[in-house]
């Protein structure tokens, strides 16, 4: 690796570019690369790296293989991932599941394929680097680097065109150019709100000159989203790049990364990161001889969801209780400190070199006409391959699900996919057509929300999942205004009397009536949203809302107050349920039939589970 | 000025203005429980949703501003229930317990419940069992009546500059309470009661007191004194219909009388007192030490406080001189009770006090109890002695409006009335210091530079050859500002930017007190202030060296202002405190 200086102008970072690409060529001919984000990690990553290690020492293979601890690869569903990669051919083979005893296997096969390890098929392109793939329903722009470099290693960054972006933009273009590329370039906060990045940068850099601040929003909360954390993680120079960028539009000096406190190695490598860039010269004063100043520093932020939403995030970097303000003003005109603010999510900003580097109509090629670009979705749920996807906007939910997830995992049947996290909703099958973009999914009464994806199937109830999702906002409503505060929790209320077969009809009447009081009333958009999982399921699933009210029956048998557990005349009086009741209440002398007593039973099914002759029925 | 319409009606507003104003313009009235008519939205309740063409939600009439050609609804039957179920969510989280609550018939809430016919309820009690704060002994913290509208925190935190409030917890577990969960008086608060006077429903009120005062008229070994402080008598009579800034001073003491009290004296002569020992103050500064200008007021207990926990460094700038009420409480159980030969032990000193923080200052240091007991036993403000004189029956209309005050500690000037108004005590002042830089009196008495709403006035006065340069702030917010162009002029060695200082905690002064009579805002603080000047105007003596009874306790009893008697029993001491205790 390279060693760090201080760089003075543009040509020093290409000259430092060029020269990496040359050791590059002459370095080992193969690399493997490991999936270490925290998910990776987790999974056990670790016991397989130091394998392969240790493998590499004993074959004395270190001239010919090389090992990169990259980010995430997003194949959750095969954690600990490796890809094998060949400089030559410029192949790769991905293998899943990797245990550490298979490293003998795979550092001798090299490059060719190891058998006995699972082999993962790649579906993705990068489109700055080649063309549309028909057969691939993945596109990685805002995933580019991640899971291909090391995100601890400036120059990895550097050599796949790192800094290049904000080079040119610095040395050779005026910020109204910039904003203009970007408008141009129609991209939408991919935050869940969808506002043209653009638009919100013009904003800001019409207002006065003097004190203004970037803020980059990691304050991802969305429970099963994390594509912000995998790129932080796996790419954190392609944020900074982006923010240096943004604040040269606006004329900001100064940038604020917002991040959960939650995501230690995420705040490690930025930190690190942060460092590098500064050594470099990359940020700080007078970058690249441009005469623009550019730094960033950390701010954390205690995992309350509603600091998502750029006001309370604001509030929570000045000190202040994380508590959305009414709007306008809007941050662009008066935010952090007072002054002007825009505010742009992870991904929203992992998109900008790109746009920076190949131009506003290179990136309105990929998605829709209104939404261009891709979307990464946190696939999640009863789907065979779990996982982060970045496809291009207008895919559609089925070349999601059944493309890249491959379809419904244990052959059931599938039911709903709920996207946009607890502000969203529940689209069924017909829906699966619909190519996604902001506005479509807003249609069916869902909304793009983060890019939390989860798939159900015919085990989930609607219910319980609307319930769910309800819990989560009453957890983290901010108790400022009436709606949200109190409403949401009389909705709560009103879904357990259903899960419990205590409502009427009129609950449900209820039920959507005071959704709707709480979507019109709600001061932010947490409120605003937070019934939507309600309304959604109850105008989607209306059925089975019925058949709880009316049938007392939860057809998928999660509601444990509607479910019955009895035992069938196949009982042959083994006893085995009786000993594995955990609240004694079947009785029965040995080699008689068993009784359950429904007065007592808590519903937790051990004892359908642990019967050997399928005498005991749930219904 | 923009034009739009509200329920089909035309109206011109200033620009700027929020649909709200706009329907106010209107004479249409939406409903609200946490805008507060002086004080930003807090956009919480949500009570004031109305319906614009072409927005597709409801939106909050309290923040969106005005727009030219605006169309608004404000008052169509859907809106009025989604109004009704948001009030109903914020019933079911109330305690339900009117009958027993202190805002009982003059709560925001119980208003709308009542205006909305709200007979039953349609979701069950939310209700959270949590504990009283009435730890400072000047204002109840209720939590659970909290409806979490945020006027106490815009008024503590913004206004105030205290923080001694804040929300605690969050989603449905949003409390208020000091940040921390200490209780208030391990705080910073500093008692000013601001909070209680802007809450719409119980959940801060005054600490009740009148028992205490109701035990000792039942005594007949007690010789109970009350004496009433000059804001009192123009805010008073809004509890009982009359318009506020409506004088009620002889009504006032004709009924403490049928309440029981033997003898009634008023804090204007105290604050004539006051003014004689303060403008002294002053004037010696100016001649022998002009080091210790700016000389700073400290009639108001909460500033005291304030200056303690925040500004001690300010300490030798301030007056040592006592506040009226404290003084007049001095002088009954030395000065009057030597005269009437009445035992001092006996005397039952009671305030009746536009003020909270009154409450703290009378046992706050051991000036306090110079007469050789504690020189005032309890401090009432008016809203409790608004209940007590409604437990008497007695009728204000039908009372003596011309009754006065009982010699020798009730006749007062002019300077005396307007001590309850921002403003007030530095013109009562420079008044009274012309005559002591000079030895003549001053032709112009008014200063209309000093009168008025605005949070900070400065005045640059010719007395005797000096050129004084005064400044009153009111507002604790507003204090820093001042302080910090005195603390930057020593820093830098710089001349001092004031030679007087006058700092009152609450906006508008006295007339604006955390103790005063419910639906304070700032239209009523201007009605309030103009009963006072009208007051003073009308005097006959309107200085206080002139004040026939002041010569007359000067020449009896404490000999010259600044005496040594003066000093030991209406001068008092300061010192750091702790912003917070734990």
């Amino acid at each position: 690796m390279s060693t760090i200086t201080p760089l003075k102008d543009r040509d020093a970072l290409s000259t430092w570019a060029a020269d990496l690409k040359t050791e590059r060529a002459s370095g080992a001919p193969v690399v493997i690369r490991v999936s270490m984000g925290t998910c990776g990690i987790a999974a056990k990553t670790t016991p397989v790296l130091e394998a392969l290690q240790s493998e590499i020492r004993s074959q004395q293979k270190e001239s010919q293989i090389e090992i990169v601890q990259t980010g995430c690869m997003g194949l959750c569903h095969s954690e600990p991932t490796i890809e094998v990669y060949d400089r030559q051919t410029q192949q790769s083979i991905f293998y899943g599941n990797v245990k550490p005893e298979q490293a003998p296997t795979l550092i001798r096969e090299e490059s060719s394929q190891a058998f006995g390890v699972d082999v993962l098929t790649q579906n993705w392109y990068r489109p700055e680097e080649t063309d549309a793939d028909v057969e691939t329903a993945q596109a990685r722009i805002v995933l580019r680097n991640t899971g291909r470099i090391d995100p601890e290693s400036i120059a990895d960054y550097v050599g796949t065109q790192g800094y290049a972006a904000l080079a040119n933009v610095v040395t050779t273009m005026q910020p109204d150019e910039v904003t203009q590329t970007m408008i141009d370039a129609g991209l939408r906060g991919r935050g869940g709100g969808g506002f043209p990045t653009g638009v919100k940068w013009q904003f800001a850099a019409k207002q006065p000159a003097g004190e203004k601040y970037v803020i980059c929003n990691a304050d991802e909360g969305d429970p099963g989203a994390f594509m912000d954390r995998a790129v932080l993680e796996g790419d954190p120079h392609a944020v900074l790049e982006a923010m240096a960028i943004s604040g040269f539009a606006i004329g900001a000096a100064q940038g604020v990364v917002y991040i959960r406190a939650e995501y230690p190695l995420a705040i490690e490598r930025l930190e690190l990161a942060i460092q590098q860039a500064r050594d470099c010269g990359l940020l700080g004063t007078n970058i690249l001889g441009s005469g623009f100043d550019f730094d960033i520093e950390l701010k954390y932020g205690a995992g309350a969801f509603v600091c998502g939403e750029e006001t309370a995030l604001i509030h929570s970097i000045e000190g202040l209780r994380g508590e959305p303000i009414f709007k306008p003003p809007f941050p662009a005109v008066e935010g952090l400190w007072e002054k002007p603010t825009i505010v742009n999510n992870v991904e929203t900003l992992a998109n900008i070199c790109a746009i920076m580097r190949r131009g506003a109509k290179w990136f309105r090629q990929i998605g829709t006409e209104k939404c261009p670009g891709t979307k990464v979705f946190a696939l999640a749920g009863k789907v065979k391959r779990v996982g982060l996807v970045e496809v291009p906007m207008g895919t559609t939910l089925r070349d999601i699900i059944f493309g890249v997830g491959q379809g419904i995992a244990n052959d059931r049947a599938f039911k709903a996919v709920q996207t946009g996290g607890p502000s969203g909703g529940c689209l069924k099958t017909e829906d699966l057509d619909t190519p996604i973009d902001y506005e479509s999914l807003r249609a069916l009464g869902s909304m793009m929300g983060s890019g939390g994806m989860i798939v159900m199937d015919e085990d989930d109830c609607m219910v319980n999942i609307a319930k769910y999702f309800l819990e989560f906002t009453l957890d983290e409503s901010c108790g400022r205004c009436t709606p949200c505060r109190i409403g949401n929790k009389r909705l709560h209320e009103m879904l357990v009397k259903v899960c419990s077969g205590r409502a009427d009809m009129r609950t449900l009447e209820k039920l959507r009536q005071l959704s709707d009081t709480i979507k019109d009333t709600s001061l932010c958009g947490l409120g605003q949203t937070s019934p939507n999982p309600v309304l959604s399921t109850l105008r989607q699933f209306r059925r089975e809302y019925l058949d709880h009210v009316m049938n007392h029956k939860c057809t998928a048998g999660v509601c444990s107050a509607l479910v019955r557990y009895d035992i069938n005349e196949r009982c042959v009086g083994c006893t085995l349920c009786a000993r594995n009741c955990p609240v004694s209440c079947i009785t029965g002398a040995p080699k008689e039939h068993h009784e359950i007593d429904q007065e007592r039973c808590i519903k937790c099914g051990v004892c359908q589970q642990a019967c050997k002759f399928h005498a005991v029925d749930k219904h | 000025m923009i034009q739009l319409t509200v329920n089909g009606f035309e109206v011109q507003v200033p620009e700027g203005s929020t649909i709200l104003e706009a329907a106010k313009a209107a004479e249409i009235k939406i409903p609200t429980l946490c805008k507060h008519p002086d004080l930003p939205p807090t956009a919480a309740c949500g009570l004031c949703v109305v319906k614009v063409e072409g927005m597709p939600d409801l939106v909050r009439a309290c923040s969106t501003p005005a727009q030219p050609g605006m169309q608004v609804e404000t008052h169509d039957p859907e809106i009025v229930n989604v109004r009704r179920t948001l009030l109903e969510l914020i019933l079911s989280a109330h305690p339900n317990e009117c009958l027993t609550c202190g805002r009982h018939g003059a709560c925001e809430l119980q208003e709308l419940a009542k205006d909305f016919g709200i007979r039953e309820e349609h979701f069950p009690s939310l209700r959270r069992e949590l504990p009283r704060d009435d730890s400072t002994g000047c204002i109840t913290l209720d939590p659970r009546k909290c409806i979490k509208c945020g006027r106490c925190l815009e008024m503590c935190q913004e206004q105030q500059d205290v923080w001694a409030l804040s929300f605690m917890e969050r989603g449905l577990n949003t409390r208020i309470a000091p940040a921390g969960d200490i209780s208030l008086a391990e705080s910073p608060c500093v008692h000013c009661g601001q909070c209680s006077a802007h809450c719409p429903v119980g959940a801060i009120l005054e600490f009740d007191q009148t028992e205490a005062v109701w035990e000792a008229l039942r005594d007949p070994t007690r010789h109970c004194v009350a004496q009433i402080a000059p804001s009192v008598r123009v805010s008073l009579g809004e509890a009982f219909g009359y318009e506020p800034g409506a004088n009620l001073a002889g009504q006032l003491y004709h009924a403490l009388r049928r309440m029981g009290f033997d003898t009634v004296f008023d804090t204007n002569f105290g604050a004539d007192v006051t003014i004689m020992e303060e403008a002294s103050e002053l004037a010696e500064r100016i001649r022998s030490a002009p080091e210790k200008l700016p000389l700073i007021t400290t009639c108001c207990p909460s500033w005291v406080d304030f200056m303690e926990k925040f500004h001690a460094d300010m300490i030798d700038h301030f007056s040592t001189c006592k506040s009226p009420h404290a003084i007049l409480g001095t002088l009954t159980k030395t000065y009057y009770a030597e005269k009437e030969g009445i035992d001092p032990d006996s005397i039952f000193m009671v305030s009746i006090m536009p003020c909270t923080a009154k409450k703290y200052e009378i046992t706050r240091e051991a000036s306090m109890y110079a007469s050789g007991g504690q020189d005032v036993d309890i401090s009432l403000t008016t809203r409790e002695l608004t209940r007590m004189i409604r437990q008497t029956g007695i009728a204000l209309e039908n009372l003596n409006c011309l009754e006065l005050p009982d010699s020798p500690l009730g006749e007062y000037s002019g300077a005396g009335v307007i001590f309850g108004v921002s403003g007030g005590v530095m013109e009562s002042a420079l008044r009274s210091a012309h005559y002591f830089l000079t030895g003549e009196d001053r032709a112009e008495l008014e200063f209309e530079e000093l009168r008025g709403l605005d949070g900070i006035k400065e005045l640059t006065v010719n007395l005797g050859g000096h050129d004084l340069r005064v400044a009153v702030a009111h507002g604790l917010g507003h204090v820093e500002q001042v302080l910090e162009r005195v603390r930057q002029a020593k820093l830098k060695g710089e001349p001092m930017p004031y030679d007087f200082i006058e700092v009152m905690a609450c906006p508008g002064g006295c007339i604006g007190g955390g103790g005063q009579s419910w639906n304070v805002s700032n239209a009523v603080r201007e009605q309030r202030a103009a009963g006072l000047l009208k007051e003073d105007r009308v005097q006959e003596v309107r200085t206080s060296y002139a004040n026939p009874w002041i010569q007359q306790l000067y020449r009896d009893f404490l000999g010259e202002p600044l005496s040594e008697k003066a000093r030991h029993l209406l001068h008092t001491r300061y010192q750091p405190r702790p912003e917070y205790l734990r």
